[in-house]
């Protein structure tokens, strides 16, 4: 993956994924008892870095409103890289997740798509990749090359795959291209390393760049955005397959109502969205694609 | 550099004390401010290595995962803004791999990743040529390079047995000197306001004690030409060194005083000793021929066929010769004679003697003489030292004036006779006083000066003592006798 550390990082994740793997196969032998706790039971949602899931009394909002509004108790459940949420929705510890297009695509066996925010009208977004705003010399990825680079999340699409994918469309190969790379496990952090110089360059999350403009604009002044990627399908909210079709529409009806109610406005305008809308899994086609040159999935 | 010590003690002391404050003040100040930036140092060092152990246990897993992001936001959880600075606030960390390429540090702008140590500066050269020298470090390693503004702390980080590489805490020398010229501002507040008492206080001391030594200095100066004046008591009532000298000066002039009157009145006794002595012997040749004249004009005047103007002649240089006679017998003061011993009946008489001339000039005479019926002294040469002695004063005083007497017993003693007279005439002055007992020193009209002569010689001769002088706007002459072989002491009475 980088030039200096060639494979620790990659080799780390396969094994992982190894051994996560073994346990999915031993989760599906009690997957009958968790599916019966959950039905009329609490809500686990598993919330992930695809939104800025460090704003602890918006989150706190939402879990209520979404409490009242389902008439049952809703437990967040925030991990730090998108990996530990597809693990949780794995071994069946969360019945809904927000999680990236990407991990999306790779859980798509595991999980239902069950609704896509809108932002800006359209369940759209995209990769940025930045530099430091006073750096001029760089114009696109390609005078990127030999530098340090910030990724957001091997299972990002912004963060990770995007980015990745342009470098090999330069017809250059992503894991000799820079100097050095590293993940910082959240899109914020990303922009944080390049504010600070810490990296030259990084690929974030399009939403969270703008949306950080919005909440904290001193930190993402910093940056200056050179590339923007085409258009992916945004991070969908999934529901797990075990869980109960009563329970995956009363959270769709929910999510798609949000919108509908005083309350549900004011929160989506807290996390800069207009509202949701039934995706279609052809809105990833685009990352399915990317994957596929890269031969996943 | 002589003129300083050439200075008067006046103002030598005090500026010598002020020097030796300011002087200690500022030594102990230096030495103070020393301590305090070695202390200052000591506690950034001790803070440093604390932070520096925790950072360098944090630090090392994400070293061995490579996880640079994590690496990055421990180095900066110690870093602070611009308003936090202090001492130990800590400037920078840095954390270098195991080829002393910094892996990551707090401030990526000026200490970029991947970047040799030894490209970073002056310092960072140094600083890895130290690491990459094999040697039984200590650490934490301290190194203070000279000519730079900052001061690092160099910690291993090992994981297990695994030597990871160094962690490097960098603290800016800048954030010391604010703060130590703060400590120093206060220090000479502190120092002035010591100065601000002490230098009055010391120039006050040292004046008090300058003084009397300037005063002591002057008078000692004057000494050749004249004796000095004693000190006013109350200059120095202490009986330090100094007090014990100005006693010491004190008694000395004192002395001086004694020896100087002693030595004027042994020069006058013997001044009248010599006119004596001359006169004495003018006298003897004088009386001897004269002797034979007044016999040769005696027997020539026996003759009854003298011509009666070879008579009115001879009378007439019979009248001279007995006048140079008298005058001579009056020099030639006789003292050898048997005597009887004084009475009151002298007294009396000269009482009596006397009063025509009080009478004459309505002198009012106070007459205060205590004497048993006899005392073992010459009747004859009393009687004419009383004589003299009183007409003197009743010529002296002014008219209607007064004049007293007082005989008795010196101090009730019983070998001494002591005889006080006293005038209200005109005073006598130092000039007089000098030459009052010679003879013809009379300035009197009318007299011949040969009164106050011829007491003197008697008392002389009697082994008395007399003095005049001055008491009270009075003219006061006063006479000692001895009674016996026991001369009377000097002492006036």
């Amino acid at each position: 993956m980088t030039q200096m550390t060639p494979s620790l990082l990659p080799n780390r994740n396969r094994r992982r994924w190894l051994i996560d793997s073994g346990c999915l196969a031993a989760a599906g032998l009690i997957g009958l008892t968790r599916k019966s706790q959950a039905a009329g039971g609490k809500i686990r949602v598993g919330m992930t870095p695809a939104f800025l899931h460090d704003q602890h009394s918006l989150l706190g909002e939402w879990r209520a409103f979404m409490a009242a509004s389902l008439q049952r108790p809703v437990e967040f459940v925030q991990r730090d890289s998108y990996r530990e949420t597809m693990d949780l929705l794995r071994l069946e510890k969360l019945e809904f997740a927000w999680i990236c297009d990407y991990p999306f695509l790779h859980l798509k066996d595991a999980v239902r798509l069950m609704a896509v925010p809108l932002y800006q009208g359209r369940p759209h977004y995209r990769s940025y990749l930045i530099v430091q705003k006073d750096n001029t010399k760089v114009a696109s990825m390609a005078d990127l090359a030999g530098s340090v680079f910030a990724y957001a999340d091997p299972y990002s699409n912004t963060g990770y795959l995007a980015p990745r994918y342009e470098i090999r469309q330069l017809g250059r190969d992503p894991s000799s291209f820079f100097r050095k790379t590293f993940f910082t496990w959240s899109h914020r952090k990303v922009v944080e390393a390049v504010a600070s110089g810490l990296a030259q360059g990084g690929a974030v999350d399009s939403y969270i760049w703008d949306t950080l403009a919005h909440v904290e604009p001193a930190l993402p002044a910093r940056t200056r955005v050179v590339w923007r990627s085409p258009e992916y399908g945004f991070p969908p909210f999934v529901a797990h397959r075990a869980v109960s079709n009563a329970d995956f529409q009363l959270m769709q009806r929910h999510l798609l109502d949000t919108s509908r109610s005083e309350a549900g406005r004011r929160l989506l305008g807290l996390l800069y969205l207009d509202g949701f809308t039934i995706g279609s899994p052809a809105l990833y086609d685009g990352v399915a694609r990317m994957m596929r040159a890269f031969g996943e999935a | 550099m002589r003129w300083l010590f050439n200075l008067s003690f006046r103002h030598k002391i005090p500026l010598w004390t002020s020097f030796l404050i300011s002087f200690s003040i500022f030594v102990v100040g230096a030495a103070l401010m020393t301590r305090a930036y070695e202390d200052m140092k000591r506690a950034v060092v001790i803070s440093a290595d604390n932070l520096g152990h925790t950072l360098a246990n944090t630090v090392a897993p994400t070293l061995l995962h490579d996880d640079v992001w994590r690496a990055f936001e421990i180095v900066r959880s110690p870093i602070r803004g611009e308003s936090a600075r202090t001492p130990v606030q800590v400037d920078a960390v840095v954390v270098l791999g195991r080829e002393s390429k910094v892996f990551v540090s707090s401030h990526p702008d000026t200490l970029p990743m991947l970047s040799e140590a030894a490209a970073l500066g002056a310092d960072w050269r140094r600083l890895s040529e130290r690491l990459s020298t094999p040697g039984d470090e200590k650490w934490p390693l301290v190194l203070e390079p000279e000519d730079s503004s900052y001061l690092y702390l160099v910690l291993p980080i090992t994981d297990k047995d695994a030597h990871l590489g160094h962690l490097v805490l960098r603290y800016a020398k800048s954030v010391f000197h604010p703060w130590f010229i703060d400590t120093l501002w206060q220090g000479l507040g502190l120092g002035l306001l010591v100065l601000a008492v002490l230098i009055p206080i010391n120039w006050y001391w040292g004046s008090r004690m300058a003084t009397p030594l300037v005063d002591l200095a002057q008078r000692m100066g004057m000494m050749l030409e004249k004796v000095p004046e004693p000190l006013p008591p109350d200059m120095y009532p202490y009986d330090d060194e100094l007090g014990q000298l100005f006693q010491a000066y004190d008694r000395m002039v004192l002395a001086l005083r004694d020896k100087a009157a002693l030595e004027s009145e042994v020069v006058r006794s013997e001044r009248l000793a010599a006119i004596g002595q001359l006169t004495a012997g003018i006298a003897h040749e004088i009386n001897n021929p004269l002797a034979g004249l007044i016999t040769v004009i005696d027997t020539l005047k026996l003759h009854r066929d003298l011509d009666p103007r070879v008579l009115r002649s001879l009378e007439l240089i019979d009248r001279g010769l007995m006048q140079i006679r008298d005058t001579v017998a009056a020099l030639l003061v006789q003292t050898k004679v048997q005597a009887r011993p004084l009475n009151q009946h002298d007294l009396e008489d000269i009482h009596t003697l006397i009063q025509p001339e009080i009478g004459k000039r309505r002198i009012r005479l106070d007459w205060s003489a205590t004497m048993p019926v006899e005392l073992p002294a010459p009747a004859s040469l009393v009687r004419q030292i009383l004589i003299n002695l009183l007409l003197n004063a009743v010529q002296a005083a002014r008219d209607g004036g007064h004049v007293s007497l007082w005989l008795g017993r010196k101090d009730d003693s019983e070998s001494c006779l002591s005889i006080v007279v006293r005038n209200d005439g005109a005073l006598l002055g130092a000039e007089q006083l000098a030459h009052l007992f010679e003879p013809f020193a009379s300035t009197r009209a009318g007299g011949h000066g040969l009164g106050l002569w011829v007491t003197y010689q008697i008392v002389t001769q009697l082994d008395g003592h007399i003095d005049a002088r001055n008491v009270g706007g009075q003219v006061e002459f006063v006479v000692n006798l001895p009674l016996g072989d026991t001369p009377c002491s000097t002492a006036s009475a």
